[in-house]
């Protein structure tokens, strides 16, 4: 969180919405830790990581979503239902991902 | 001030506390708490019980620095704790006080010397370490700051350091204390220090002798046994050999 601080603080400094998103859940292997944290803003563009770039893509729409609608989102990636996830994690763990705007 | 902007605040100024927030299952998807350690909560999480439960948690796991997803009745909550920059106190600036510095340090702990005694405590001695005190341990205990995420490691072996050192802790909430010195020194400085109106229920929580048990012979493995004690003890662990544990 530290480290992303300065790039909210910009961001909402030139009246961008950001949105935070943070791995809420994990399990098996899995490359960030519990509480790994991304921004986006409402231009797409994003700092920090929720994974080790396998859903970071996925993560910057769901944020550029959740800025629209104001309503905070809770995904869910993994490889266990490759039905269910149209994004996966290579190294076969499972993480959630809470994305809300910053308030 | 909303939780974000307190949350920045006390990142700025190493405060530690944690954040609660529902992220799956109930009604108030994305409400939030900011948790205190002495139990001072922010924010709704939309009733009163519910917000007293995930207070206590909040609070257990700010001891041990642990983030967890957890569940409450219908709610999915994410307690995430924010915890400030470890820091390190070491009374004497003795032999063993130079790798402990070091190795401190390297783990990302702040330290600070403190010693009465001008000779021990030098920058020529300590040239890395982040404050170096030159006074009484009474007098620099009463300018440090000492809180949850405050460790100490009394090392000077000497009973005109170490029991006025504990003597001014006593009033204090370090997450760690650490004694140098053996069983016998232990329970006559004990015995002043009871004497001198010092609780058990204080002097209990004093590890000592200190360190884990490695064998430790030179200053550099003392000072590694003293560091690995004040990891066990900063996430909750024993200290034990991993390949004996069951899980």
């Amino acid at each position: 969180m530290r480290d992303l601080i300065s790039t909210i603080d910009a961001g909402r400094a030139r009246g961008d919405g950001v949105a935070l998103a943070t791995v809420v859940k994990t399990g098996g292997s899995t490359p960030r830790p519990l509480g790994a944290k991304m921004i986006v803003n409402s231009r797409g563009e994003f700092a920090g990581s929720v994974s080790g770039g396998c859903v970071e893509g996925a993560v910057i729409d769901e944020g550029r979503q959740v800025l629209k609608t104001g309503k905070p989102k809770l995904l869910k990636y993994g490889i266990a239902d490759e039905t269910a996830w149209d994004v996966g994690l290579s190294c076969g763990g499972m993480i959630e991902v809470f994305v809300e705007q910053i308030q | 001030m909303n939780i974000y902007d307190e949350l920045k605040h006390n990142l700025a100024d190493e405060t530690l506390c944690a954040v609660a927030t529902i992220v799956s299952g109930a009604a108030n998807l994305g409400a939030k708490v900011l948790v205190y350690p002495d139990g001072r909560v922010r924010g709704d999480l939309g009733n009163a019980s519910l917000n007293a439960e995930v207070m206590r948690d909040a609070q257990r796991l700010m001891q041990v620095e642990k983030s967890v997803n957890r569940v409450y009745g219908d709610a999915e909550i994410f307690i995430e704790v924010f915890a400030p920059k470890p820091k390190l106190i070491i009374f004497g600036g003795v032999h063993t006080a130079i790798p402990l510095t070091q190795f401190a340090q390297a783990l990302g702990f702040r330290v600070t010397i403190v010693d009465g005694r001008g000779r021990f405590a030098t920058r020529e001695r300590f040239p890395s370490a982040d404050e170096i005190i030159v006074a009484w341990p009474d007098e620099a205990i009463a300018q440090i700051k000492i809180d949850a995420s405050t460790y100490v490691a009394i090392l000077t072996h000497d009973p005109k350091f170490d029991i006025p050192a504990l003597k001014a802790l006593s009033a204090t909430h370090p997450r760690y204390i650490g004694s140098m010195g053996s069983r016998e020194t232990r329970k006559q400085h004990f015995a002043e220090l009871r004497a001198a109106g010092v609780t058990d229920e204080f002097l209990a929580t004093v590890h000592g002798p200190i360190g884990l048990d490695i064998g430790a012979r030179t200053p550099e493995e003392m000072a590694l046994a003293i560091i690995a004690e004040i990891v066990a003890v900063r996430y909750g662990r024993s200290g034990s050999f991993l390949s004996e544990r069951s899980e």
